[in-house]
């Protein structure tokens, strides 16, 4: 039987990050991935905040294929058929460790599992991992088939968003339709030129944008917008239990948002070449799984570690930290004994120093808050209907501004008191 | 005592195949009326799958050792790879630039060569034929080289108290064969499914070390009984079918009066009968 110090399930970001981690500390690794190549199952918004991966590989930037650096931040608040928008541009967005940038995960997913291999672990793709091979009460390896396994001192779960194992080796219950949202994704082609023209942008600049409002038809959710080098990736998250609610496609929910004339603006004569659809870990760090076991960690998307406060979707940045705080405990507990549950319980210190622990829990609430379904419908629109009469000048007498705001809030049927509360629980969690 | 019943090593089961295009993917060059093979995804000739399948099925139930055989390019490992990581034991590639343009004599030829120097065989699987040449000829010359008996088209092969008995498609039927080893087997496309690779065996091709690359010289093969000058195959013309172009009809409309058209018009162009 084949067998390994330890088995990484998934080349994502957070398995590639661990099995570098570890084959770098000197460990037999096996990474394993499902996919015919790393990547080609990933599926993501588009953008990377690049923090944790300059701590894993410091020369990122030489060879990352990186599509476009984001120097460009809007967040866009739809109603029927108009946009109030809230840009802020600066170079400095796209430098150092505060740099993120928009990817394909097919090349970025491919090109960080190169690394890892680099480094020595080996890599297998085109096998899913049906199950973990347990015996006593620990985990012993993984098994693909009966005949099948193989063996490994400890398995670093890096399954993704549907966690099965994780769920298999009883560290998370099953997934309840309120802790999860849908994610979709299409990819329209455009070339540089136009994007670059569009959005008034240089050679490797690109621009991020986040919707509300009307992008996910009032449902709690929101929309994103990257610029890739060729191509806008644009999508949007929303809640499943809305769209079971509501008992709405999220196709239906894409296609409107998409035939918005604030984002056609955007993508105007592109061309749709690719559609995708992935589950979304919502309640960040109130879904947590049990991080660890007897010869098992878990990381990235599995473990639920990703933020959604509003105005920054993280998820790979996250993904990074955790990949490598587990080679990292997985060090710690052979130092220690061994990798029982015990000595893998420093996993958490070292998602601590790692900072993936510390921004789960600060922005714990921001889930709790983003569920408040005024933010969605009510607030754009009244943001929206002041705008619309701020710039309307057509004769009939101007308001001021204060009187606006204030007409506008009393139409939009919320009691001052209830506006107040979301404000301040608005301004707390995020 | 036959091989099958010794304990002295295990029985060897060798396996030849070839890598062709995928059979989705074929495409003639327009000017060379040869097979396009450069930039097309390639497969296991599926006949020969078939018959890793069989040698599969005889490992798992004799303990057999599956040796992959094949001749070609390089880039043919890639479809040895596969072949361990579905559950052979190692793999052997004939590879040198002398046999380029080998047709199916020298072919045959040269791989009777290697596998004797392999050697210790007791059953030879091939695929009874590949599907992007459907010849069929390699298998037998096979055999005639090495003078073994011969079981061709088979959907089945069982290994019983030392001698191999094999169920062979027959155009009225099937019969049943037995024949003593060593001997050779033709295995029909299609009889089984074959299985998919291995977590385990995928991780044997990583480590490294299961294909060996042998050349004409490695082997002793004799360099004036192979090639393309040694070929007497001559490809004299090959056509490729062109479909008749499309009338391109659109019958639009209510459905009930948009279907009754349609018939009508493939009644009258003699397509369907009224």
């Amino acid at each position: 039987m084949e067998r390994f110090d330890a088995i990484v399930v998934g080349a994502g970001p957070a398995g590639s990050a661990a099995a570098l981690t570890l084959a770098r500390k000197g460990f037999s690794t096996l990474l394993v991935e499902r996919g015919r190549s790393p990547g080609v199952k990933g599926m993501f918004g588009g953008r990377i905040y690049s923090w944790a991966l300059h701590d894993l590989l410091p020369d990122w930037a030489k060879d990352c294929p990186v599509e476009r650096y984001v120097v460009h931040e809007n967040m866009a608040f739809l109603a029927e058929d108009t946009a109030l928008t809230i840009s802020f541009d600066s170079p400095k967005l796209g430098e150092g460790r505060s740099a993120s940038f928009t990817a394909l995960r097919a090349k970025f997913d491919s090109w960080l599992a190169k690394k890892a291999q680099e480094a020595g672990a080996v890599l297998v793709t085109g096998i899913r991992v049906d199950g973990l091979w347990q015996e006593d009460g620990r985990i012993r390896g993984v098994l693909v088939a009966p005949n099948d396994r193989v063996a490994a001192d400890v398995v670093v779960i890096a399954e993704g968003a549907t966690s099965v194992l994780t769920r298999s080796a009883g560290l998370k219950a099953d997934l309840e339709p309120r802790e999860v949202s849908v994610g979709v994704k299409e990819t329209i082609e455009l070339p540089a030129e136009a994007i670059q023209e569009r959005f008034g942008l240089g050679d490797k600049e690109g621009a991020a944008f986040v919707f509300a409002g009307q992008a996910s038809l009032g449902l709690r959710g929101g929309g994103f917008l990257y610029t890739n080098q060729s191509t806008i990736s644009l999508g949007l998250v929303v809640s499943s239990e809305d769209l079971a609610r509501e008992k709405v496609e999220i196709q239906e929910v894409q296609t409107r948002f998409r035939m918005h004339p604030a984002v056609q603006r955007w993508i105007r004569g592109g061309k749709v070449t690719e559609y995708s659809a992935h589950l979304v870990p919502e309640l960040g760090a109130g879904m947590m799984p049990r991080l660890w076991g007897d010869g098992v960690l878990v990381a990235g998307d599995a473990a639920g570690f990703l933020i959604n406060n509003g105005y920054t979707f993280r998820g790979v940045d996250l993904a990074i930290a955790s990949g490598i705080a587990a080679g990292e405990a997985v060090e710690a507990a052979r130092a220690a004994g061994g990798p029982r549950a015990a000595n893998l319980q420093v996993y958490e210190k070292f998602l601590r120093s790692r900072n993936v622990l510390p921004d789960l829990e600060r922005f714990r609430r921001a889930p709790l808050y983003m569920k408040n379904e005024r933010l969605f419908d009510v607030y754009p629109r009244m943001l929206l209907e002041i705008a619309e009469r701020l710039y309307t000048v057509d004769g009939s007498g101007k308001e001021r501004l204060a009187d606006i705001v204030l007409r506008e809030a009393g139409a939009a049927e919320v009691p001052k008191w209830k506006l107040l509360l979301d404000l301040l629980q608005g301004a707390r969690s995020m | 005592m036959s091989p099958a019943d010794s304990n002295a090593r295990p029985l060897r089961i060798l396996v030849c195949i070839k890598q062709v295009p995928k059979a989705q993917e074929l495409q003639v060059d327009p000017v060379t009326q040869t097979l396009k093979r450069v930039g097309v995804p390639s497969e296991i000739n599926p006949p020969d799958a078939n018959a890793l399948e069989i040698a599969l099925t005889l490992k798992d139930r004799h303990a057999a050792e599956v040796v992959v055989l094949s001749m070609g390019p390089t880039s043919f490992d890639e479809s040895l790879e596969r072949a361990v990581a579905m559950g052979a034991d190692r793999a052997v590639l004939l590879t040198d630039r002398i046999l380029g343009g080998s047709d199916t004599v020298p072919t045959a030829y040269a791989l009777s060569e290697t596998i004797q120097k392999i050697g210790g065989y007791d059953l030879i699987l091939t695929g009874e034929e590949t599907t992007d040449a459907s010849t069929g000829h390699v298998g037998p010359g096979i055999a005639g080289h090495l003078d073994l008996p011969q079981i061709t088209y088979v959907s089945e092969v069982r290994i019983v108290d030392g001698t191999v008995r094999a169920r062979r498609t027959a155009e009225d039927g099937t019969e049943w064969w037995q024949t003593a080893m060593p001997s050779l087997c033709t295995v029909n496309f299609g009889c089984n499914k074959p299985r998919s690779p291995t977590l385990t065996g995928k991780i044997r091709v990583k480590r490294g070390g299961v294909i060996a690359h042998w050349s004409c010289a490695d082997v002793g093969i004799d360099p004036k009984k192979v090639g393309l000058l040694n070929s007497p195959t001559i490809v004299a013309k090959v056509d490729t079918i062109r479909l008749p172009p499309r009338a391109g009809h659109i019958f639009s409309g209510e459905p009930k009066e948009t279907v009754r058209a349609l018939l009508e018009a493939l009644i009258r162009d003699r397509v369907i009968a009224p």
